[in-house]
């Protein structure tokens, strides 16, 4: 039997079949698209294991379990989740590239994409970019920066980190089994039902999108409280709020959104899930259901996680901008009462994403100048950016060539966030590829090309090298134009009427521009295989760039007043704040790089599995609840609650780094900076940085 | 440079003008009021936008390249990070230009808004349901349907009743009305008109299936002789829209030609609203098994 299981291999597998792999339909059905899907399949399957057969040849599964998979060190899971973001985002790419393929081949063509696998390409992209690229990868750098900008030694709850990180991480793996085994959703990454509801999509694969999605939703609530909490409560003496660098500020709106947001997430997928599973009618066409109740709920969260993804990278943009134009942030009060605002106000706009769905010109009107006004703090915002840049010493490192791209990319963006604010004009191009071009010209410059830019900006201290430079710049110059080419033609066709998710096009007028946007697509992801190279680039040079004293970039923040990388206590001693940029006020004061008077023992926590064992029997859980296994499901959910239960009445979760220790490591570090030569800005980009910058008043002298 | 390297500008510049005529498709290219309107607002807004990214994508360029390090003439003020003025003047104008367009928006929103009938004549009342992947239209003052073409008369405003016999779908005629969501157990309404005679396209802009890109159809405005030449032509079909044809009508599939219904039986569209009408797309799912992929995309679907 293909189709169909019976006795006790249905007890055993659920509706899990042989036509659940894509191999056996692309046997039975050899054709270019099954054929794609098979080759998707295999990638993962292939990849997999030859992931584990490089660990296992390496010897590494054990370093991998104690250095890494078990670590409730905040910079290892920030460095996993930014790697899982990486991964994610490789896939995620491709996809885009098969959809522009597709639509640029599909003129009154067939194409080589059949509907059905399109509609999965188009879910996947989405439900990727939001939910495992974006989330992972500014979780990842939150979590690496947040506590070492505000002088603490590790997050809140170290252990919840774990948990966050390794749900999360089970979703991303039901995303990559779906490809293999089953297959996806094609009802968008919003999953509007009554379209995902049983009676319009039988199969698994709204299945798979409920439970990676609450799974993910899950995992960034408890990142939510654990940033809040830990900026809340963790920041070192003399480090008040007005003194926050200003990542932590947006870390801490963008973590108050996502405790607010997220639960409407996980309930609404939970109710459609209840919907699927057993009969009831939240959002079905009869027996009472409503689906505009999820349209609601969905956007509830759904406009806030805009600014979830957004407000991170503005404040990677205002720590980069600041230290590569060597001038404190201009307006940092207004800074921080514009991200304030925005934070607050995303939760004021939610109806602007259904203009269309009929509700009075009042309401309409309302929410389109609710959404308007999210307009103001956002420019001031800009202006703020560019003034930090007046007066300054501007120096176009990548990350800054990313800034500035942002600057320009970003305000066009808005000017087109503005048209779709009016809902008049709304009507016209809401579901067109207006929308598909506009919300990826807020989501490319203003969450990727910031995440990119935090990544190269914070890598020298995550890794104690530095990132190849030439490649980073050629990084800019396949991302910049790349998106430009690929969304712009975009908006024309928005405003010719050309609907979203549309697997063929008929008519030849819109063929120049769809070409010009697959033209695009290719750019942007040879951008992302410049970055791959640049990674590898800068792994086989590393020798020659290491900058262990750890301030390359003669930065302000804390983050760059302990070596790089890191020790895994952070501080030997926890340091007093008496300014805002509290490491550049000490390298001015020469106050930086000395000794302590007396070292103490540090506490720690000690690994723990359970986040792992948490993350796996909650992934086999949800994969049990797809494909109906009763028993699996069963088995690994009561598993995963034993975890929850069982890992509070663990003693012995501490561990002490003895103060001879402490101080044998921060004495080497610091012969280290004192043997160092200072390296001016010119030569930032050169090997003689060694991670300790040429002193202020030597720019100044420059000058006089 | 060779002569070879003209041509490539050269056939970017041919591939630009040939791709303007997309823009004929939409919104830019209206053929009646509230298409015309909604550019007209298009324009407005841009205009107005200019004053905010104007100076931004000036100043950007400039300052980043001048305050560049190698540049040893800037000037250079390390601790400079707050002044009054300047915090107003990046306060206030953004603030004063969302008064601006809040106020054009609020009437706009009331003067486009889709449920708000159009002055002169009385309207033509058309009632669309939403199928999976095409649209009826049933006109109950003339007691005609059609499907996948809608008729309607020029320069006589069209008031639309709109409803879903399967998921939420987005109703779009891109060059006479902005769009209006259809679903199921509800009515929408969309009141627009055409100035003249001609052939315009209608779509639904929201995925609802693998037949969705196919869901298009043509919207004929005619003049008066002809709409009752029309009419009177469709009223001679013999077909009619009963519920058995409905049923047929129903199951998910994409039409190869557009139907007429010379008559429908009363209150249809009232009953597919009560959700009380017997629709067929739930008995295909019967057909299907875990994987939904392999739903035939054409199902035989004959309502004659």
């Amino acid at each position: 039997m293909l189709t169909e299981t019976h006795g006790v291999a249905h007890v055993l597998l659920g509706n899990l079949t042989w036509a659940a792999l894509p191999f056996v339909r692309a046997w039975r059905d050899p054709n270019v698209s099954e054929i794609i899907g098979t080759g998707a399949g295999a990638v993962v399957i292939l990849g997999a294991i030859a992931m584990f057969a490089l660990v296992t040849w390496l010897g590494k599964w054990r370093y991998l379990w104690t250095e890494w998979f078990t670590s409730l060190d905040h910079k290892k899971i920030g460095i996993m989740y930014v790697v899982l973001a990486g991964v994610m985002l490789a896939r995620a790419l491709v996809e885009a590239v098969l959809i522009r393929t597709q639509q640029a081949v599909a003129i009154n063509a067939p194409g080589y994409v059949e509907p059905g696998h399109f509609a999965q390409l188009f879910t996947t992209h989405g439900s990727i970019m939001v939910f495992f690229m974006a989330m992972p990868f500014l979780t990842g750098l939150i979590n690496y920066v947040v506590p070492l900008q505000i002088g603490a030694r590790d997050m809140a709850f170290p252990y919840m980190n774990s948990v966050g990180f390794w749900l999360t991480a089970a979703g991303a793996a039901l995303m990559m089994v779906s490809l293999a085994v089953g297959e996806f959703s094609t009802g968008g990454w919003s999953g509007y039902p009554p379209y995902t509801e049983l009676a319009f999509s039988g199969g698994v694969g709204p299945d798979y999108w409920i439970w990676a999605i609450s799974l993910s939703s899950l995992g960034s609530m408890t990142v939510g409280i654990n940033v809040a909490c830990t900026i809340f409560k963790m920041r070192a003496p003399g480090m008040n709020f007005m003194r926050l660098p200003l990542f932590c500020w947006t870390s801490l709106c963008t973590s108050i959104l996502m405790i607010f947001a997220m639960p409407p997430l996980t309930a609404v997928t939970l109710l459609l899930a209840g919907d699927r599973y057993l009969g009831m009618h939240f959002f079905t066409d009869d027996g009472g259901g409503n689906m505009m109740n999820y349209v609601n709920m969905f956007w509830l969260f759904g406009h806030p996680e805009v600014y979830i993804l957004i407000l991170p990278a503005f404040g990677v943009y205002s720590e980069v901008i600041s230290a590569f134009s060597s001038k404190e942030l201009y307006g940092y009060t207004s800074l921080v009462l514009a991200t304030m605002a925005i934070a607050v106000l995303s939760f004021t706009v939610w109806l602007h994403h259904f203009f269309t769905m009929g509700q009075g010109a009042d309401v309409n009107a309302v929410f389109g100048i609710a959404t308007m006004t999210i307009g103001i703090p956002t420019g001031v915002k800009i202006y703020d950016w560019i003034f930090t840049m007046f007066r300054g010493e501007v120096r176009f490192t990548p990350s800054m060539l990313f800034s500035i791209a942002f600057l320009v990319t970003f305000t066009l963006g808005g000017f087109t966030g503005i048209i779709l604010a009016t809902p008049p004009l709304d009507y016209a191009v809401h579901d067109s590829l207006f929308l598909v071009a506009h919300f990826h010209n807020m989501l490319i410059p203003g969450t990727l090309y910031g995440m990119v830019a935090g990544y190269m900006f914070w890598f020298p201290k995550a890794f104690g090298f530095r990132l190849n430079e030439r490649w980073g710049r050629i990084a800019v110059a396949c991302w910049v134009p790349g998106f430009f080419l690929a969304f712009f033609p975009l908006y024309l066709l928005g405003l010719a009427g050309m609907a979203r998710r549309t697997q063929a096009v008929f008519d030849p007028a819109f063929r120049p521009w769809l070409y010009a946007a697959l033209l695009g697509a290719l750019l942007m992801i040879s951008g992302l295989v410049t970055l791959f190279v640049q990674l590898y680039v800068s792994i086989r040079d590393r020798a020659a760039n290491r900058v262990p004293v750890g301030d390359p970039w003669d930065a302000r923040g804390l983050e760059w007043s302990v070596a790089a990388p890191p020790p895994e206590w952070n501080f030997a001693t926890i340091p007093h704040v008496g300014d805002r940029d509290a490491f550049y006020w000490r390298k001015r004061n020469k106050g930086a790089y000395r000794a302590a008077d007396h070292y103490r023992d540090i506490v720690l926590p000690k690994n723990s599995a359970c986040g792992v064992v948490l993350g796996v029997a909650s992934g086999l859980c949800c994969f049990g609840l797809i494909w109906h296994i009763w028993w699996m499901a069963l088995l690994f959910g009561l598993l995963a609650v034993a975890t929850i239960i069982v890992r509070p009445f663990m003693r012995d979760v501490t561990r002490v780094i003895p103060a001879v220790e402490v101080e044998a490591v921060d004495r080497a570090w610091l012969a280290q900076a004192h043997a160092a030569r200072p390296v001016p800005r010119e030569e930032e980009q050169s090997s003689l940085n060694q991670g300790l910058a040429e002193g202020f008043p030597e720019l100044v002298a420059k000058r006089a | 440079m060779r002569p070879g390297l003209f041509r490539l500008p050269l056939l970017a510049g041919c591939l630009v003008l040939a791709g303007c005529g997309a823009l004929d498709r939409g919104v830019f290219s209206p053929a009646g009021p509230i298409a015309e309107a909604i550019r007209d607002e298009f324009v407005l807004v841009s205009l107005i936008l200019l004053f905010v990214i104007g100076p931004v994508l000036i100043l950007v360029p400039l300052v980043a390249w001048h305050y560049r390090l190698s540049n040893t003439r800037s000037a250079y003020r390390p601790q400079w990070g707050f002044n009054w003025p300047l915090e107003g003047l990046i306060w206030i104008p953004p603030i004063a230009i969302v008064v601006v367009l809040a106020v054009f928006l609020w009437r706009d929103t009331h003067t486009l808004d889709p449920y708000r009938p159009l002055p002169g004549a009385a309207a033509l009342e058309v009632q669309a349901v939403a199928m999976d992947w095409k649209w009826m239209f049933i006109y109950p003052e003339q007691g005609v349907a059609t499907v996948n073409r809608l008729v309607i008369p020029a320069g006589r405003p069209v008031h639309l009743s709109l409803t879903s016999a399967t998921v939420m779908q987005s109703f779009l005629l891109p060059r006479l009305a902005g769009q209006i969501y259809a679903m199921a157990g509800m009515r929408t309404q969309l009141n627009f008109a055409a100035y003249a005679p001609g052939r315009t396209l209608g779509e639904n802009m929201q995925f609802n299936g693998m037949g969705f890109q196919k869901e298009k159809f043509a919207v004929d405005a005619m003049d008066a002789a002809g709409f009752a030449q029309w009419l009177a032509a469709t009223r001679a079909e013999p077909n009619r829209l009963d519920a058995a044809a409905y049923e047929a009508l129903s199951h998910r599939s994409v039409l190869p030609a557009p139907l007429a219904f010379g008559t429908v039986e009363p209150d249809l569209f009232q009953h597919v609203l009560d959700l009380s009408q017997p629709s067929g797309h739930a008995l295909d799912l019967r057909h299907f098994g875990p994987l939904r992929n392999s739903m035939p995309m054409e199902t035989a679907t004959h309502a004659h």
